[in-house]
């Protein structure tokens, strides 16, 4: 394996296990679930993408032809990723769990309106 | 030098598994669980690209493919039930 390949090939796998593992460090220390929302859904996708990029180029340089199956996995992750974190939102809004930060009231949205 | 960033790489995905083992464990509402469940799904995908890159075997993608459409397709159903009580009107 050529020596640079491999040198990208480690970084790509450190900064998507880094980055797979700040995500899941978010989820377990923030303190409400509106900003736990933000550590799986940002840092997660980008991990996981940094990690099938490294995946492609291992497959790609190892054998038969260019390997391009991951690029499958990577559009899905980030088509589905901002759906399921849209729909846990609003079941928490439904839900009304408490919040750091007060969530935009009805004054906020009517004053707008008059505005 | 792939090797050892391979074994940094499980040590650390490991973690994160754990990570959010604890929050499913812990979750003060069913949304924070729910959340759990989702990062666990692709959790388990980074886990099996570093194995299929570990065994040279092309073979995991499928799986991990799978378990995100699973995985996504389990977040969605969750959360509907949570926001309509029903998930099928």
């Amino acid at each position: 394996m050529n020596i640079f390949v491999e040198i990208l090939l480690s970084f790509l796998v450190l900064a998507g296990a880094a980055f797979t593992f700040i995500g899941s460090l978010g989820l377990y220390r923030l303190r409400d679930f509106y900003t736990r929302l933000h550590g799986p859904t940002k840092a997660t996708t980008l991990g996981v993408g940094c990690l099938l990029v490294a995946s492609a180029t291992f497959f790609s340089q190892s054998g038969a032809g260019l390997s391009l199956h991951e690029i499958l996995v990577t559009l899905f992750l980030f088509i589905t990723a901002p759906i399921s974190a849209h729909l846990l939102a609003k079941a928490a809004l439904h839900r009304k769990l408490p919040a750091l930060v007060p969530p935009p009231g009805e004054d906020c949205v009517t004053g707008i309106i008059r505005r | 030098m792939l090797s050892f960033a391979l074994t940094i790489g499980f040590a650390l995905v490991g973690a994160a598994f754990a990570l959010s083992f604890l929050r499913l464990l812990k979750g003060p509402d069913a949304t924070d669980r729910i959340l759990a469940l989702d990062t666990l799904s692709i959790n388990a995908i980074a886990l099996l690209v570093l194995l299929g890159i570990h065994l040279a075997s092309p073979l995991y993608f499928e799986v991990a493919l799978l378990i995100a459409l699973m995985g996504f397709v389990g977040t969605v159903a969750l959360a509907k039930f949570l926001l309509r009580g029903d998930i099928i009107e």
